[in-house]
Formats: structure tokens, sequence, C-alpha cells
């Protein structure tokens, strides 16, 4: 914690300890529930679940296996190759795209992409006039339904703070520049209406399947902090690194 | 509430340092999937909706919650669900261990392997019917209202006070403000477009607009 934050944290403490006047009843009998004050070290994150899930377990809340399941469904089912999906058929079937953008719920779910944080959707169109990109300010509302769980970035604090006041400052930092006469539209996402951009089709394209656009469509081009990759390069971010 | 996690246009919190998109795994250690798996579990009982959940999130001590990981603000709540619920006890949270089972009515609830993949692509639908006829619609004018509730909401802080013009009606959803403590009622939700010089002033980017979810209830018209 930096200098500057002490005077701050140290009236903040006594607030934490005393001063629950609020009406929804958080539970503050004998114990805390980080187990410390804030200025304590944290817990140990792997220890903290472990017991937890442990205790969990010895309640008969959780079924072992349900949570193999759920793991597996989001580190190998549900990822941004349904996006992906949605997006080359979008560049290649004029219908499907008017559908696509004008009731986006619709159009996914009809690609079988439908469930948790894909409930309700809304796809926004790039263009060489305008660029969307979206965030969550508030919390790190994603549509894990097409593009799975959200990357770190994402959900980190340097990015929900300020991709909503220096939208340009945010897209140079992943590599992006825009003409400045390109209006950005920053969506945030703070009802449970996911939101993705429909990036522009690269040039070079002419002629291709739907199955091999889909390997320029990259997560991050659906978040709208890149364009979508350029046949025979790679996206400048990552040609960078 | 005006709490730590309502981050729109704060300053000095570093660079965004993006892992490059080939390189990034889903999870970025083994807790972190037992931190998504638990929570979702513990969600699927039926006991609390995802704005309980977020209130449970932004509840905590402000330095907490910007210092933890996202799985960690997700543990944080869970603990606190767990416990203003019943669920579990202040003792058995501190020790690990069972007192006893839980209670008959969520064992009938207990989300079970087989179940996972239905649960997962049914969702949660947000919308709900109301008797109210919409008060705006696209092109409208509105205010947000200037206004600091204690409780949840979804009223970003650098919106308040605001004007901005309804680009969508998207129809009436869950309202998160009452949600949040367990009452459901459905309120109509907007899309409004805000400028970006009417929220950031002379030093706005230019060329720049804010797209933002607002419920009625949110928002004043002009006038």
């Amino acid at each position: 914690m930096s200098d500057e934050n002490e005077p701050a944290a140290s009236g903040g403490h006594h607030a934490h300890e005393h001063g629950h006047d609020h009406h929804h009843g958080h539970h503050h009998g004998g114990h805390h529930h980080h187990g410390q004050n804030f200025t304590d070290p944290p817990p140990d994150p792997a220890l903290r679940i472990k017991a937890l899930e442990s205790l969990l377990v010895e309640k008969g809340l959780i079924d072992p296996a349900a949570l193999e399941v759920l793991i597996d469904t989001y580190e190998t089912k549900i990822g941004p190759r349904n996006g992906a999906k949605v997006v080359a058929r979008a560049w290649t079937d004029p219908d499907f795209k008017d559908w696509l953008l004008r009731d986006g719920t619709a159009a996914i779910h009809s690609m079988g992409f439908t469930g948790r944080q894909g409930e309700h959707m809304r796809v926004l169109e790039n263009t060489p006039t305008v660029h969307n990109v979206v965030v969550c300010t508030l919390c790190s509302c994603y549509p894990w339904a097409v593009l799975g769980l959200p990357p770190v970035w994402y959900k980190s604090a340097p990015y929900r703070s300020r991709v909503v006041s220096d939208p340009r400052g945010v897209l140079g930092e992943f590599g992006t520049e825009l003409p400045d006469d390109v209006e950005i539209r920053v969506w945030d996402s703070t009802s449970e209406m996911r939101f993705m951009v429909l990036p522009m089709r690269p040039s070079g394209t002419d002629g291709m399947s739907a199955e091999e656009l889909e390997a320029f469509v990259t997560r991050n081009s659906m978040i709208g902090v890149e364009p979508a990759k350029a046949p025979g390069t790679v996206a400048g971010k990552e040609a960078a690194e | 509430m005006n709490g730590p996690h309502d981050l729109g246009g704060a300053h000095g919190l570093g660079p965004i340092d993006p892992e490059p998109e080939s390189a990034e795994q889903v999870f970025h250690e083994e807790w972190e999937k037992r931190a998504l798996a638990v929570t979702l579990a513990m969600g699927a009982l039926g006991q609390w909706s995802i704005d309980t959940s977020r209130y449970a999130r932004e509840r905590q001590h402000p330095v907490d919650y910007l210092r933890n990981t996202y799985y960690e603000n997700w543990m944080a709540g869970l603990e606190t669900l767990l416990l203003e619920k019943g669920i579990v006890t202040p003792e058995e949270l501190a020790t690990g261990r069972a007192k006893g089972k839980a209670d008959p009515a969520l064992l009938d609830r207990v989300l079970k392997a087989e179940n996972v993949p239905a649960v997962l692509a049914k969702g949660a639908p947000a919308d709900m019917v109301t008797q109210d006829a919409p008060q705006f619609g696209p092109g409208d004018r509105v205010r947000v209202r200037n206004f600091h509730p204690r409780g949840h909401t979804r009223a970003p802080r650098y919106i308040r006070g605001h004007i901005g013009t309804i680009h969508e009606h998207y129809g009436s959803h869950i309202l998160p403000d009452r949600s949040a403590d367990g009452e459901k009622a459905g309120v109509h939700l907007y899309n409004v477009r805000f400028e970006g010089a009417e929220i950031w002033g002379p030093d706005a980017p230019s060329r720049e607009a804010i797209y933002i979810d607002l419920w009625e209830s949110y928002l004043e018209e002009l006038g």
C-alpha cells in the first residue's frame, strides 16, 4: 500500500469495524468473513477456496463431479470460437447479418449459443466511421455464451476505469490506432444485456468461406479493442511481443 | 452504493498491460477454477440473484475490493452470502468443518453433474413484464437522476446528473436495486447515448459517445 493511501485507510478501518449502519444486515457476528482486517495480508486464495469447497461438500451442498463439468465447460467448450462462428457467418451471409444486428439474441441463439451471460444480446457493427468497444465499469459483465470467460485485463481496474474516459488511449495500449474522424462508441454493460462487436471484415478475404474466415476473428476484435486479423499478418499487439 | 466497484472515470490505476490473446489461458491458477465452479454451483441453489451476488462483492471494504483479484472478490462475496443466508455458520467457515448437514430443502436443489449443461444452457433471463407504460422512447432527451443510494444500483457515478438521448427501449427488466434485496420488479430499461463532452467536459476525447443501459427509475424528463 502506498503512503498516500495510509490516512484514508486508517479512517476506513474504523468504519469497517464499527460503521455498518446500512439496513442490509451485513453479517458481522463473531467472525469477519475475511478472517482478517483489510490491513492484514490477504489469505492464500488456494487455501481459502479449498476450505470452503470441502466444507460445502461435507454439508452435502456440492456434487464434486458437477464442479468438474463446470470447469471443463468454460475451459474447453464455451469460448471465443463461438463468437467467431457468429461473426464469420455475418461476413458471408447478408440475411444473417441483418438479423444479427436487428435481433442479436435470436440470431445468436439460433446457432445454439444460449444460456448463462448470453440471455440478452446486442451486436454492434464496426464500420469505417464508427468503432465500438465494450466494458463493464461496475463489475465485469461479458457475453460468456459467445466469448467464454473474460480475460484478466477486461476485469481489471485499469481497463474498467479508463476506457470510458480515454478510449483512444486504451485502444493505443492494444496497438489499435483509429483515424481522428472515426467515432468511438463505448458500451458500458450495466444491465443484463450483453454486447458483442461485429468487427469489419479484413480486406484480402474475398471469396473465403465462413469456416476460413473464422481464423481472422479474435476475441479482442469482438470486445472492440483490436480489428480482426488481416490475412498474412498477425494482430499488431502479438506481432510486437 | 458509491463503492469501490464503481470505477468509471477513476484515475491512477495504472496501465492495462494485456497478455497477448494467443498466450492467455482461461485460468491462471488452479484455485481460480475451484472459485468459479463453487460459486456457480452455489448460485444454482437459487438462494440469491445475480444482483444480490454483485452487491455482496461490492460491500467489501474498498481496500479489500481493489487489492483482490477477480476470483478473490467472488470468494469474498460467496462467503458473505453463505453466512447471511444461514447456509454456513461463522464457526463452520472459520474451521472449514461442517457441524451438520444442510437444510433438506437445499439438499434437494444441489446441482448434479448431469444437470450442468441444461442449467448453463437455460441461463437466467432478466426480462420481466410490467403493467406500466414506458415513459420514454428513442430520441427522447433524459437526465440521469442525481442520487446516491446506500444500497445496490447499476447507475454508475460518472453518469449521474448528465443528459443523454434514448437510443433503444429494451422492454422491462428486473430492477437490480430491489433485486439485490430479494424483491423482483420489472421496470422499463433503456440504452442511452451520452456525448463524451457531456460527461467529461472540455477535455473529453474527440468524437466519443458512451452508451449505457439505464432503468426508467434512474431517469428524469428534461424540462
